[in-house]
């Protein structure tokens, strides 16, 4: 029988929880020793969880289990920018599969590959001479979090081509494996001078239909934001939010009209507004939003989600999640119409993505 | 041969590595190498680009606050500690 199983990131550790008939959960962990875990993702190809981690300690390093979290592995061997160079890698930020590669975006911005599955890593690219590249490195010019690259999106129809996020600067897209790279950020606003043309957005999260390749979504410092054109030019959906600021995002694995979102208070908070738990949640690709509450707490609920902390899986009636800065996972198996609470009491939740292994 | 002292934060990074591990080295950073030999990885996770030492782990050599390049007599301790950080 297949389970469904949320890899979930916090800043103590990795957790696991899965379930067979996601309505009854089991939590394990934490795993990686504690150590803050910034993204934790599930390779279908090879079966391995893998995680990003940072220890103020000991550094970064890639976590690995090939056997579901029984056992762990670690490894930094290449995520290096070399003793000869100014840059540092401060933290490994955001994790992704290219058919058999596996690429890890750090922090100063930069991409490592690994052809043996986590154990080695070499450079691949630092998206250097891109409008932007010129100020990225400098901890001065970067937002708080420095996390470099923050988001990493693939193309499971093509491991040449995927989109990386490089934070408070703007997506980039390759489609030769990151040899090359065009900046994808037309039409978006920002509220802030700037003197580059195709740079200079806040990108938080970038969300890509698996339904139809051609349609992205995008949760910005400063709104919503619609595709139809695989992220060449911006269409802003943010009329009938409460906020046009938030980070996390998920799109329907079937619909690509659907997508739901968490606003929040643009302001210190960054939680939820008024203490009411709410994802919203599109039919119509943006015209309209609908708050969703039922099953979520509604009093004094001041809860933050982070821009890697709510997923979708891939069942023919999804399941949809999000995890908290205040250490709640939530699940909705119905569209987002109803919520479970599913754990508590974690710790800090940087990320949440899911998979339903066989 | 230098007596090596380990934070209790490195050891389960690596199975066999025990909070005392005895080394024959020159230096401090011949002694992480020489732990390095042994458990490979272990190097990164005590020093970062430069090389230098990561900003929370502290070396003292027979009680004194030390660098990679601080010598090691035959008989010196050398403590590594993983230094308050975080909450």
């Amino acid at each position: 029988m297949s389970k469904t199983v949320l890899m979930v990131g916090t800043r103590k550790g990795a957790f696991l929880i899965e379930s067979e008939n996601r309505k009854d959960w089991t939590v394990r962990g934490p795993f990686c020793e504690g150590w803050p875990v910034y993204h934790a993702i599930y390779d279908q190809g090879s079966g391995t969880v893998y995680a990003a981690a940072a220890s103020e300690w000991h550094g970064s390093a890639v976590w690995r289990s090939s056997d579901l979290g029984e056992t762990w592995e670690h490894s930094s061997e290449g995520i290096t920018y070399g003793d000869e160079d100014g840059r540092k890698v401060s933290k490994v930020s955001t994790l992704m599969t290219a058919g058999d590669t596996l690429l890890v975006g750090v922090e100063a911005p930069g991409i490592f590959q690994s052809a043996d599955g986590g154990q080695t890593w070499s450079l691949l690219t630092t998206l250097a001479g891109q409008p932007g590249s010129e100020v990225w490195d400098d901890p001065k010019s970067q937002p708080p979090g420095h996390l470099g690259i923050s988001n990493l999106l693939p193309d499971r129809s093509d491991p040449a081509h995927f989109w990386a996020v490089v934070q408070g600067i703007g997506a980039y897209e390759t489609t030769d494996g990151g040899a090359s790279w065009t900046p994808r950020n037309k039409g978006l606003r920002r509220d802030w001078p700037s003197d580059w043309e195709e740079v200079g957005y806040c990108v938080h999260k970038l969300v890509r239909s698996p339904s139809d390749g051609d349609r992205m979504y995008q949760q910005n410092h400063v709104g919503m934001h619609r595709s139809d054109d695989r992220g060449e030019t911006w269409t802003e959906i943010t009329e009938g939010l409460p906020s046009e600021f938030g980070f996390a995002a998920a799109v329907h694995p079937h619909d690509r009209d659907t997508f739901y979102v968490v606003p929040l208070d643009p302001g210190h908070g960054r939680v939820m507004p008024d203490g009411k738990a709410t994802v919203w949640r599109t039919r119509d690709a943006g015209s309209s939003w609908a708050p969703l509450r039922k099953g979520l707490p509604q009093e004094n609920a001041h809860l933050g989600v982070l821009r890697q902390g709510m997923t979708i899986d891939s069942h023919d009636a999804p399941g949809l999640y999000f995890g908290t800065s205040t250490g709640q996972v939530f699940v909705s198996t119905d569209e987002g119409d109803t919520w479970q609470q599913l754990a508590d009491y974690l710790p800090s939740i940087s990320s949440v993505e899911v998979a339903v292994v066989e | 041969m230098a007596d090596v002292h380990l934070p209790t934060t490195l050891t389960p990074l690596f199975p066999g590595l025990t909070r005392h591990v005895d080394v024959v080295a020159d230096t401090v950073l011949g002694a992480i190498d020489e732990l390095e030999a042994q458990w490979p990885g272990l190097r990164d996770r005590l020093v970062g680009e430069g090389p230098t030492l990561r900003g929370h782990i502290h070396v003292y050599v027979d009680k004194e606050r030390s660098g990679l390049d601080t010598p090691l007599e035959p008989r010196s301790r050398m403590d590594v500690i993983a230094a308050i950080s975080g909450g």
